[in-house]
């Protein structure tokens, strides 16, 4: 029951978002809530928005207008533009991940693969090398990397590793929202299959709330509850997933899911 | 006796923005109930807006207008204005939807395809497998074919798979979309005998069913689609 | 004072001004390091002339100055700077510890227990202990800032992992007055026990990074580590060759050609003083003689 009761509490609300840059507005008017477990998929072609709503969301980004508010672990609801910014990079580090395209970005290439899932644990103060060790294994068991590679840079992976190791990475503070920015975008196709396979069912297993900002239809459909679809700035439509992509309203959402090339 | 699907004057048109605008209606005015342990098959020639009626009661589509009343967790919730977390609650806890197709899931066993779903609402990994097991067995899926992903199988091994995942769980309200299209006779009766225990446990159904004999074995009602296709 | 060229201890007034006030921030904010308008030596980067110009700022008339390299009073390095200052500051200076009242050092801290109403000035290659692993500035004022330092651990991890232990042996990092982690320098780990509550005052100087910062007197000095990992100082499993010490830290001599070696105080001022007050290592004559004939 007390599960229910925090469910019906949504875990963050955009209200209102806009962000322009000079004359041109990235982002115009954006609200929506999304609650824990639930995974909303942003899709849109380049230059939407989607990317800069993505940064307005995680605070990375001030909005020139409108709220972001985030349910805190304390069950407090704050405005994401009232945290001092050692509030703000706790939650960065601790409730919050964010998985970049690019692994580089995302991860210490030259330092080890279990000192990157680490990193997390260390910051929140963790002081056991031991139990460091063992929690960033075990991490790497659950993303399916062989613990025979713990001591390796992931400068020597794969590029499916290391997005799988900077999943790892995000996780193993055990975050409740992740933010990912395509997160499959420059792997190959099999390569890609792996990974939202292996999202889909830690998403599950976690009950994480995603915000997963995508080009790819498919990658929506797979992972998402509910996806937003975005055109110069603007949510154009928003919905469950499979209502949007089997039964597309606007011209635009028809136009893409059209462009899908059959398998 | 309450029903489980109470449906209101639903209408369904397609704007196609691609073809100049073009309005294609679907369905309109469609009106009809289910009560539990009912089976109703609706029936009409192809194109009559069989599968757009069940996938408006899925909310898989979205209606123009009218009410797709669905009892879940005895609250009465018209899909056709719930939000989306409502609709995803409503599919966890009270409909299941049986295609014809499988949607497949790379790398994933068959087993753990089937008990999906009762993972999902809480059961026990182990437990789940166990009935998952069983139902494949009734179904006829070889035990050797069970720790493979369904991917690879057959056309009929996959339309098997995706019935045991659709009739595993225990959702009082089950929409199927011809179960029985590409089987042989032996899996036929199989589940035609599936469909006949849900009744025994309440539960409350609506059929596409082509084939007259499975038809007649398992409609208690039959609402002819025709009416609101003709009225679109 | 023989120099009358320039003004007293070299550097003008104003500079000197300018650097005590980066000194009385950065000993008010332990461990915290201070940005200052670092000026040009007449020496190369890497030389010390960040150490120089604290050296400078705080040096009086009345001073004795000692200047250590490696723990040594008479290498090219030490020996320049002690008379860099004595031609320009005219003031005195000393080989012995417990004299000096300002001690310039290059990775070490004299064996001989410090005191109050001295000063170290230690001189610092790159004041930034994330720098390896976070090469951002920006981003490592912001991790000090906020104390986020689980990078920190990170490097030690590395180690750990790589070697089995705590393989960092020199610039070893310590937390200062449980607030700011700080690079004790490329002293050795030896010497980092010697930082915590230390009754002189410890001021670092880095001339081509233009930081300074201070530990005060009798302040807490961690050096970090983990629980199943702890701090340990290094040990030498034999004494010193010349004076028997046992806990001093050692430098290795290369005696010939043939692989004759001895191990030896780094800090000559101790271990002359204890060979004078009578201490005498297993190898306290032999090498005089081998070094005479080397260079006779």
């Amino acid at each position: 029951m007390a599960d229910a009761l925090e469910n019906d509490q949504p875990l963050l609300v955009a209200d209102s978002l806009s962000k322009s840059f000079g004359r041109i507005a990235a982002c115009r008017d954006v609200s929506f809530s999304l609650y824990s477990g639930e995974v909303l998929a942003i899709v849109g072609e380049s230059g939407s928005g989607k990317s800069t709503l993505l940064q307005l969301l995680s605070g990375q980004l001030a909005a020139s207008g409108g709220h972001v508010s985030y349910r805190m672990r304390d069950g407090v609801t704050r405005d994401l533009a009232t945290l001092g910014e050692a509030e703000r990079r706790f939650l960065f580090r601790t409730d919050w991940g964010f998985v970049h395209q690019d692994p580089a970005q995302g991860l210490r290439m030259a330092v080890s693969a279990g000192a990157n899932v680490g990193e997390r644990l260390m910051a929140v103060g963790w002081n056991h090398y031991g139990r460091i060790r063992d929690t960033a294994s075990d991490w790497l068991t659950r993303v399916e990397i062989d613990t025979a590679r713990i001591d390796d840079a992931p400068r020597t992976y794969s590029g499916g590793m290391r997005q799988r190791l900077q999943i790892a990475r995000n996780l193993v503070t055990e975050p409740r929202l992740v933010f990912m920015d395509e997160p499959t975008g420059g792997l190959d196709v099999s390569v890609q299959a792996r990974l939202l396979d292996l999202l889909r069912s830690l998403v599950a297993e976690l009950n994480l709330a995603v915000i997963i900002v995508t080009h790819d239809l498919a990658v929506a459909r797979l992972l998402s509850h509910r996806v937003m679809v975005m055109k110069g700035g603007r949510v154009i439509e928003t919905g469950l997933t499979d209502q949007v992509l089997d039964d597309p309203r606007e011209p635009y959402t028809q136009l893409l899911v059209s462009s899908i090339l059959p398998a | 006796m309450t029903a489980m699907i109470d449906i209101a004057d639903a209408k369904k048109t397609f704007t196609m923005h691609l073809q100049g605008g073009i309005e294609l209606p679907v369905v309109s005015g469609v009106t009809f109930h289910v009560n539990p342990g009912e089976c109703v098959v609706l029936s009409g020639p192809s194109g009559a807006g069989k599968s757009s009626i069940l996938k408006m009661i899925f909310g898989n589509y979205r209606c123009d207008s009218g009410r797709i009343g669905i009892r879940h967790r005895d609250t009465l919730i018209d899909l056709a204005t719930a939000e989306p977390r409502q609709v995803l609650n409503v599919r966890r806890a009270t409909i299941g939807y049986v295609s014809q197709f499988l949607r497949a899931v790379p790398r994933v066993a068959t087993i753990d395809v089937v008990a999906e779903p009762l993972i999902v609402n809480g059961m026990a990994r182990a437990d789940a497998q166990a009935r998952a097991g069983e139902l494949l067995h009734r179904l006829n899926i070889p035990e050797r074919l069970w720790q493979l992903p369904p991917a690879t199988f057959s056309g009929g091994e996959q339309q098997r798979v995706n019935i045991a995942r659709g009739f595993i769980s225990d959702l009082p309200i089950l929409l199927l979309d011809e179960p029985t299209a590409s089987l042989d006779a032996a899996n036929r009766a199989v589940v035609v005998a599936l469909v006949a225990e849900k009744k025994r446990q309440g539960v409350a159904m609506v059929a596409i069913v082509h084939d007259d004999e499975i038809r007649h074995l398992i409609a208690d009602r039959i609402v002819d689609v025709t009416s609101f296709a003709a009225a679109a | 004072m023989n120099a009358p060229a320039y003004n007293f201890a070299y550097l003008d007034e104003q500079t000197k001004r300018m650097i005590r006030r980066a000194i009385l921030k950065a000993i008010a904010i332990p461990g915290y390091q201070v940005p200052f308008a670092s000026r040009e030596m007449p020496m190369p980067y890497g030389w010390g002339t960040g150490g120089v110009q604290v050296t400078a700022a705080i040096l009086g008339p009345q001073d004795v100055l000692k200047v250590i390299d490696q723990g040594s009073d008479d290498t090219t390095n030490a020996i320049s700077i002690r008379k860099f200052f004595a031609k320009t500051a005219g003031v005195a200076t000393t080989t012995a510890t417990e004299e000096a009242t300002v001690i310039q050092t290059r990775h070490r801290i004299p064996e001989t227990a410090l005191h109050a109403n001295q000063v170290l000035v230690y001189q610092v290659p790159i004041p930034e202990p994330l720098r390896f692993l976070e090469p951002r500035e920006t981003e490592t004022r912001r991790m000090h800032a906020l104390a986020e330092y689980g990078l920190m651990h990170v490097k030690l991890y590395e180690d750990i992992a790589r070697f089995g232990h705590i393989a960092t042996a020199y610039a070893y990092p310590v937390k200062v007055n449980a607030r700011y982690v700080m690079d004790p320098s490329p002293t050795p780990k030896f010497d980092n026990p010697k930082m915590d509550h230390s009754p002189a005052l410890q001021l670092f100087g880095a001339g081509r990074e233009k930081r300074i910062y201070a530990i005060p007197p009798y302040t807490k000095v961690v050096s970090l580590d983990f629980e199943d990992h702890p701090f340990e100082p290094y040990r030498f499993n034999a004494p010193c060759a010349l004076c028997a010490a046992e806990n001093s830290y050692l430098d290795e001599i290369v005696t010939d050609d043939k692989g004759g070696r001895m191990f030896v105080c780094s800090d000559t001022d101790y271990c002359e003083g204890r060979q004078a007050a009578g201490h005498h290592g297993s190898l306290s004559a032999a090498p005089y003689k081998e070094k005479a004939g080397s260079h006779g």
